[in-house]
């Protein structure tokens, strides 16, 4: 291979690489003797793979192969693979622009397809865990550099002249020295049949030369059919001969039908079927819950039968579940030794020793995603075939599940990914998705459609777990000295394993065990929660009670001591340096599944957010009267996040939010535009979940059905001016993700916000009416 | 039963106790008006009745009977239509599920008040939830289309 490095540097050291673009294309045909310049001036952008991530360690991993990604038509039309789901973080169209910013392809001639569940072609598409980005821009840019060279090689075949002197830009690939170009449509066929280069013969681009990369100027591609109400999600999905299914399910997690009027279904013109599914037993993954389905010619007849069903349920193991005997339980459990998972001093003695000790009990409940879509699934068998139609997080693994469901080969299953209405965790899990097949089984291989109601998708999620955190922490001589901490909650690993009765290292390596506290002693503890609900992962999952309990009791202390909020939280933090708990930790530290080496816990970086977030928000300005703010922050999902909300609180206690400010560090960043789109949405979500959000159990049962008495925030209740503050990034700095660590420092802000407010401490989420009561 | 959908002369002889939204969505597969919640919660079934911004889950088909009913695919020809032009103008949507029920209450407050002011474009749009959190935006953008009204 040529070396990609032969780059006349003294020729253009004085000539910014712009200009020499703009020359070269001012000058047409003329050569520029001796000063071609070959690609590798575009391509300066460090190695391939500059870091190490954990894309390797996920199912399917990452595949190399630009045939798989990238094919060009002889129109010159591009068109660009998407493999991970789009549920609104835009990732179908950020790594698709990766691609073509490396190939140097031009944007309005790129066309994106959906890829189908495949890890083994495409690599990992578990669209969760804020990784699309993180995991993606390196192999998305190997795949955009290998096709440009292809075409360049192409190019150079086709010219019969050196491969150093063909130039790919803006879709055509230049003969430099004579300005002759051929377009990217006239190189497809010579170029797909070029072999893959290997990967250590690429070169990158310099990011200077990047054209939509870290501009902001691409839309999201489905946005023009959004708003004509073209854009295809599950609940849209429609096959010829399609039947549609209800189900009404256990109203507790495990109780099984054991009797329901099957003929009074029946009775109801449209249906078709009544079929019965079994419960599966403790740890189920997402196997359905069981219930009574019925099928029918169109939704409506379905849901009407389903009314007329009369199910009675044995409830089985859960039906005493009841969410303020639960809370007890877990105060119980947190007020007593628990087990210690990072020990640092000897929190014991210091606390004894301690002029003033303080403690404080923090409480979230469970959250419902309530995704605008609820969940949704079409399968049809043929034969030995199934084909799905899903709004699925998790194409390749519902690929797996339905395969095995069904006894056939995964080859044999194609898991057609349409638009997701929302996800935020929900739709990781493709219990929606095995219960259509199940049906489809049941009518002979028919399409039917699995349709979720809003109540069923409320009373039979995948919940954020309930949490319970006691805080105590010992001052001394105005420091703080001593943190003990005992984080209670049910795990979500109980859908895996059997259940571990406590948090597993998974959820304690999300804001609790991983803190950056500079505190000289410091016992993080668990205690005993049993799981009595499915509980499943929420956007930024335990990061939420974890970044409540601590960051409000930062704030607690600097009221104590009688500093300011900002100042003090900066004194936690401590000074700039690498924060590494490994030594300390009592199992494993999980470090969202990548490296620490190119992930450590670096807080320059966390008081770096804190300290822009409250520049830009005016920390310390003068506020009118019933106004407070309060400030928070997290390293989440490797990224870090501070936030500052401005309250107002009226005389009768009402909670308005005029202004969030919100600082976020992703390193290097691809699209700010989706970014400030996700921080709002994050401040909505945040004060929905501050402010109403809950699911309560009793008797085994969820008391919430549908919007009235499960809220979520509505236009012009607060968060309508977010202000968001991108750090910005050198390619250098490993990209992390920004789906999920908008969420956590809502909450504590939002609450030591109406504290500096109203002197008043919410410790119990959501606020509801603890301020007017 | 006869209704005009689109423009376009529909007649329906099934269950008139089957609300619009499924009509709409199954029977004429018009899946750009979306199921959300099925009881008037949200907004994401929106479409016009005789040009007023209802919830079609909410309207049964007897009630729809002799109306005109636009949905989003009929709100304009080619997606030019102000709002659809504004929402794009200002990257509203996220997930984009609930927008086509957002573009549809917000063309029938633009059309019915021209320059809606804050309070009468938080009270209109107040119906419609959107969980990504696209408010800021869906605010900018109705003020965006308020320009051109």
């Amino acid at each position: 291979m040529r070396n990609h490095k032969v780059i006349h540097r003294a020729v253009i050291e004085n000539v910014s690489r712009r200009d020499v673009l703009k020359g070269i294309v001012a000058t047409g045909g003329l050569v520029i003797a001796a000063q071609f310049f070959p690609r590798s001036v575009l391509a300066d952008g460090g190695s391939v793979n500059a870091y190490k991530t954990g894309a390797d360690g996920m199912p399917g991993g990452t595949v190399y192969d630009p045939h798989v990604f990238v094919s060009i038509a002889p129109d010159g039309t591009v068109t660009i693979v998407a493999h991970r789901s789009e549920m609104g973080t835009g990732s179908r169209t950020s790594l698709p622009m990766v691609v073509a910013d490396e190939m140097e392809a031009d944007w309005s001639r790129v066309k994106i397809v959906q890829a189908p569940g495949n890890e083994p072609k495409y690599g990992n598409q578990d669209t969760d865990g804020s990784r699309s980005i993180r995991h993606f821009i390196q192999p998305m840019r190997a795949c955009g550099a290998a096709t440009r060279q292809m075409l360049e090689d192409a190019a150079a075949l086709t010219w019969g002249v050196s491969d150093t002197e063909c130039r790919a830009q803006n879709h055509k690939v230049i003969h430099v020295p004579t300005g002759r170009s051929l377009g990217y449509g006239e190189l497809a066929a010579a170029a797909a049949a070029l072999k893959t280069p290997p990967m250590n013969s690429l070169t990158l681009k310099d990011p200077s030369q990047f054209r939509y990369i870290g501009k902001g100027v691409v839309q999201i591609t489905d946005l023009r059919d959004i708003t004509m109400g073209k854009a295809v999600y599950a609940q849209d999905a429609h096959v010829p001969g399609m039947l549609f299914a209800q189900i009404e399910r256990p109203p507790v997690v495990l109780g099984k039908a054991v009797s329901y009027d099957e003929a009074a279904a029946m009775k109801v013109p449209g249906v078709v079927k009544v079929v019965k599914i079994d419960p599966t037993p403790m740890p189920a993954k997402f196997a359905p819950l069981g219930g009574v389905a019925v099928i029918a010619t169109n939704t409506f007849a379905a849901a009407k039968a389903r009314k007329v069903l009369n199910v009675q349920w044995d409830d089985g193991p859960n039906k005493d579940y009841d969410s303020d005997a639960f809370k007890q339980k877990m105060a119980e459990q947190a007020h007593k030794p628990g087990r210690v998972e990072r020990n640092e001093g000897d929190v014991d003695k210091a606390l004894a020793g301690a002029d003033k000790v303080v403690e404080r009990d923090y409480y979230i409940p469970h959250f419902s995603h309530a995704t605008m879509e609820p969940p949704a699934a079409v399968v049809q068998i043929n034969g030995n075939k199934a084909d799905v139609w899903a709004c699925v997080q998790s194409p390749g693994g519902t690929r797996g599940d339905v395969a095995k469901l069904l006894g056939l080969k995964e080859d044999d299953v194609t898991v057609n990914v349409t638009l997701l209405g929302g996800g935020f965790g929900r739709k990781s899990k493709c219990d929606f998705v095995l219960e259509a097949a199940i049906l489809s089984k049941a009518m002979g291989g028919k399409p039917v459609k699995v349709v979720w109601t809003r109540e069923d998708d409320i009373q039979h999620a995948f919940y954020h777990a309930v949490s319970y955190q006691h805080v105590t922490a010992g001052i001394k001589g105005g420091k703080v000295v001593a943190w003990r901490h005992r984080s209670v909650a049910p795990s979500l690993m109980s859908n895996f394993m059997p259940d571990p009765h406590r948090e597993s290292s998974l959820e304690l390596g999300l804001g609790l065990i991983d803190t950056p506290f500079n505190v000289p002693n410091l016992r993080l503890e668990t205690g005993e929660a049993t799981s009595h609900a499915r509980i499943g992962w929420f956007r930024s999952v335990n990061n939420i009670p974890h970044a409540f309990a601590m960051q409000s009791m930062v704030a607690e202390l600097a009221a104590e001591m009688g500093k300011d909020q900002k100042d003090f939280l900066l004194e936690m933090i401590g000074p700039p340096r690498i924060v590494d708990p490994r030594k300390t930790v009592t199992n494993d530290l999980w470090n969202y599944g990548d490296p620490w080496d190119t992930y450590p816990i670096d807080t320059a970086r966390t008081r770096r957010v804190v300290e822009i977030a409250a520049k830009e928000a005016g920390w310390g300005r003068k506020l009118p009267k019933g106004h407070g703010m309060g400030i928070a922050v997290q390293r989440s999902f490797l990224t870090y996040v501070a936030t500052v909300v401005e309250v107002a609180v009226d005389d009768k206690g009402n909670v308005s939010v005029p202004r969030v400010d919100t600082a976020i560090d992703a390193g290097f960043t691809i699209n700010p535009e989706r970014i400030r789109s996700q921080i709002e949405g994050a401040a909505v979500m945040g004060l929905s979940i501050a402010k109403y959000t809950q699911i309560t159990f009793k008797n085994g049962r969820v008391q919430q059905n549908n919007f009235h008495d499960y809220k979520v925030l509505r236009i012009g209740e607060g968060a309508m001016d977010v202000r968001t503050h991108i750090v910005p990034n050198g390619i250098e700095v490993p990209s992390s993700g920004v789906g999920e660590p908008g969420v956590p420092p809502f909450a504590p802000a939002f609450v030591n916000a109406i504290y500096n407010a109203t002197g008043k401490r919410i410790r119990t989420l959501p606020l509801g009416d603890q301020l007017s009561a | 039963m006869k209704l005009k959908v689109n423009q376009q002369d529909r007649n329906y002889d099934g269950d008139p106790d089957m609300p619009l939204m499924w009509y709409l969505r199954d029977e004429l597969t018009l899946t750009g008006t979306k199921f959300g919640c099925g009881v008037g919660l949200c907004g994401a079934c929106t479409v016009h009745l005789d040009g007023k911004a209802v919830r079609s889950c909410v309207v049964t088909m007897k009630e729809a009977s002799g109306h005109a009913v636009t949905t989003i695919e009929g709100l304009s020809t080619d997606g030019n239509h102000p709002v659809q032009k504004a929402w794009r103008a200002e990257n509203v949507p996220q997930c984009g599920y609930c927008q086509p029920g957002q573009i549809m209450q917000a063309a029938a407050l633009i059309s019915e008040k021209g320059k809606p002011t804050d309070e009468e474009i938080y009270v209109a749009m107040s119906g419609n939830i959107c969980r990504c959190g696209c408010y800021q935006r869906i605010f900018a953008a109705i003020k965006t289309a308020a320009q051109g009204a």
